[in-house]
């Protein structure tokens, strides 16, 4: 009886030892696209994940940090798959993911469900996600995907001279929103979009979508990402396109710009808008740049960052920020932690970000086009930046919800909203 | 009665393969575009659909005569198919030769074949669910490997200058208003693939149905005792037949990496598409798979045009209809 009370006390006392070890490590949570049609942004997100943790010592505020990796494949159930695992079975107290717009739009909704755990968006990017019900654990450090396309409308129009464009893009909710920001700038300067065409996420043969666009248009808006992307434009030059393209935030990043093969050739003189400018002479830019090439061999990564490493190092940094500021302390459900990084300013390398009232970014958006770099690689040289970019452009929140949230015909055309 | 039926039924087809050449090459009335939309739009459809059922078929074959011969199960299929376009991707970038990737890419993949035949079926002949559950294994820690290898971005193979481009087709696209006829464009390289890819398919068939050894392989599959029991050394036949069939994954992965793209995740939308098509065709037949493989590629592209949303969803209806009214599959034996 003795020995056994004694032997509940050292185990008793072993679990109290261990469990205040606990309370010294942060356990993070990394969500990404490792596999499916987005996988090249997945990776390169890891990489701007590890780049922020080496760069910080693997610590924050003085505590030692442990990570946990997980992959989803694009779609809403496997980011959720993948977030219960982390949050329920690994306990992780802060999760940075997803990477895609549907998967953002979940892991808000699932956030809720664990309002003691503190979730800080990958770089899913539809508009949704911090606009209808948004979740108070839920905080996105990038821009929706309309604010990328914050002033390419206008660009188009005005300095392109395109009058007519009609969009391809994929059907989720993410090209939505990248289409929803193109045709409000557009439509307001006094273009038209005459054609809008949907084609399902991982889409491997365009051809015949290609014989299917309409050839009576000044261009054509191309809204795809990552493999899509890579086999649309092979099969366009295949099919000897020559119609001009507007580019989608993720159709010319470094992801398909870096592409093995001929097919990238054909976005070179792509406008299109993003939050970042692969030659942007800012100096906290550069460095960025530069911690990135630094950190992996040059066959190990892009040329340079693609906006998801960016985008995953800010998270980081700015995650890292806020524990500073509370010195670390995640207890009473991470109560105070949420109220600094709601605060949190942070010195991103593309330009300053803070949260709105939604806790969603408020940052820069860059317009680019792809020209040939230096080295013979493809860029999206910079065009203009514009600072200080707010979900909806502006328009408040209710009058958002009033024009609808983006989908295959939200918005309309029109000159006034 | 059932003359009269047979009649009927060669009424019906022969009406619906004029319909057919009419949509196909007469130029299509004012009235019918509008409804129907521009000429241009479904013949591209419908000639990338039998493009892409060419592709479609190359992976096929090589899966249903695995099946057909050996009954092994092999879901290391779509690996293969991987690894043969990986493998022509580097050796286009070694020696620019497009052609010659097609040649590494056979004897790569048809070595693995042989190595998988070697260590894993022989030792488990005629245990479905074990072949199943083990190629399975290999394919994800094949998907792994590759991953480690190759990383996640995307290659493309490029198609030598000469199949660049667009040619033009005699076929009606549209007739201006001028009078002027416009005839279709359309890429090279999916033609060039596809005549290959019938070639390919006529030389099977031909092999197996009037050679030596096609006689061999047909008869092992009929009875394998029987076959061995006449001196034909069936160990070694079905190593010869596995090879011949992976290294047809890896032709397919050549040519897959040309008009599409390379990139994780496309070992196992092929190993589903060979299912499908061999599942619709029938399997262990080799005009099955030509068929299969037409009506699923048509399927998908004729879907993408009209039918954008529900395009996935089509090529799964097919194969339930075909599960529901003819389970053996269109062509296979009952």
């Amino acid at each position: 009886m003795m020995r056994t009370s004694v032997s509940a006390a050292v185990l008793l006392a072993s679990l109290l030892a261990s469990g205040s070890a606990m309370a010294e490590t942060i356990k993070l949570g990394f969500l990404a696209t490792l596999e499916g049609p987005l996988t090249a942004l997945g990776e390169d997100g890891k990489r701007g994940f590890d780049i922020a943790l080496k760069q910080l010592g693997n610590k924050m505020a003085g505590k030692d940090v442990e990570v946990v990796y997980a992959s989803s494949d694009a779609t809403p159930d496997s980011a959720l798959r993948a977030a219960r695992k982390l949050v329920e079975q690994d306990g992780v107290d802060i999760l940075i993911g997803p990477l895609s717009g549907d998967e953002g739009i979940a892991l808000k909704e699932y956030s809720k469900s664990h309002p003691d755990k503190t979730f800080v968006n990958g770089v899913a990017s539809a508009m949704e996600a911090t606009v209808v019900d948004p979740s108070p654990n839920f905080f996105r450090f990038n821009e929706d995907a309309a604010q990328w396309m914050a002033g390419v409308g206008e660009y188009v129009y005005k300095e392109k001279g395109y009058r007519r464009i009609a969009t391809l893009a994929e059907d989720y909710s993410f090209p939505y929103t990248q289409v929803y920001g193109i045709v409000m700038g557009f439509c307001r300067s006094g273009g038209e979009v005459v054609d809008r065409q949907w084609v399902p996420l991982g889409t491997k043969d365009f051809s015949s979508v290609i014989a299917n666009l309409p050839d009576d248009v000044d261009a054509i808006f191309v809204g795809l990402g990552g493999a899509d992307a890579v086999n649309f434009l092979t099969q366009y030059q295949q099919a000897g396109g020559d119609a001009k393209l507007i580019g989608g935030t993720i159709l010319v990043d470094q992801t398909v710009l870096s592409s093995k093969g001929e097919a990238k050739q054909a976005l070179i003189g792509t406008p299109t808008g993003g939050p970042q400018a692969d030659d942007w002479n800012d100096p906290k830019w550069q460095e960025w740049v530069k911690l990135y090439q630094d950190s992996y061999p040059a066959e190990a990564r892009f040329p340079t960052p693609s906006l998801s490493a960016t985008a995953y190092y800010v998270n980081v940094m700015a995650v890292n920020q806020a524990l500073e500021a509370v010195g670390g302390d995640l207890s009473d459900g991470q109560a105070k932690f949420r109220e600094a990084l709601a605060k949190v300013e942070v010195a991103a390398p593309n330009g300053k970000i803070t949260l709105d009232e939604n806790r969603q970014a408020i940052g820069s958006t860059f317009i680019t086009e792809v020209v040939e770099g230096p080295e013979g690689n493809l860029i999206n040289k910079m065009v203009s930046v514009v600072h200080g970019v707010r979900q909806g452009g502006g328009m408040s929140i209710d009058k958002l919800k009033e024009i609808g949230m983006p989908s295959r015909d939200t918005p309309e055309c029109k000159t006034e909203y | 009665m059932s003359r009269s039926l047979a009649g009927w039924r060669i009424a019906l087809v022969a009406l619906a393969v004029v319909l057919f050449a009419w949509l196909v090459l007469a130029p299509w009335p004012q009235g019918f575009e509008a409804v129907f939309g521009r000429k241009k739009v479904f013949l591209n459809a419908v000639l990338n659909g039998i493009t892409l059922g060419g592709l479609y078929f190359l992976v096929a074959s090589g899966f249903t005569l695995i099946f057909g011969l050996m009954r092994n199960v092999n879901l290391a299929h779509g690996s293969l198919y991987l690894v043969g376009g990986y493998v022509a991707y580097e050796t286009v970038e070694a020696t620019g030769s497009w052609l010659l990737s097609f040649v590494a890419a056979f004897l790569v993949t048809a070595f693995l074949g042989l190595l998988l035949q070697w260590f894993i079926f022989r030792r488990m002949e005629g245990q479905d669910l074990r072949q199943t559950l083990v190629t399975i294994g290999i394919s994800i820690v094949a998907a792994d490997v590759m991953l480690w290898l190759w990383g996640g971005g995307f290659y493309q193979i490029a198609a030598p200058a000469a199949l660049g481009g667009a040619t033009q087709l005699p076929l009606i696209s549209s007739v201006k208003s001028n009078g002027d006829t416009v005839w279709l464009t359309y890429p090279i390289v999916r033609l060039v693939i596809f005549a290959a890819s019938v070639v390919l398919g006529v030389a099977m068939w031909l092999v197996l149905n009037r050679t030596r050894l096609g006689m061999m392989v047909r008869a092992g599959v009929d009875d394998r005792d029987m076959l061995s029991a006449i001196a034909v050394r069936v160990p070694i036949l079905f190593m010869l037949v596995f090879a011949f069939g992976a290294g047809l994954a890896g032709v397919a992965g050549v040519v897959g990496g040309t008009f599409q793209s390379l990139a994780p995740g496309e070992d196992s939308r092929f190993l589903l598409v060979s299912l499908i098509v061999v599942i619709v065709g029938g399997m262990g037949s080799i005009p099955g798979a030509a068929l299969g493989a037409l009506i699923i590629g048509l399927a998908e592209q004729l879907g993408s045009v009209y039918a954008p949303t529900y395009a996935v969803a089509l090529t799964f209806l097919i194969m339930v209809a075909v599960l529901a009214f003819r389970p053996q599959g269109l062509m296979g034996r009952a």
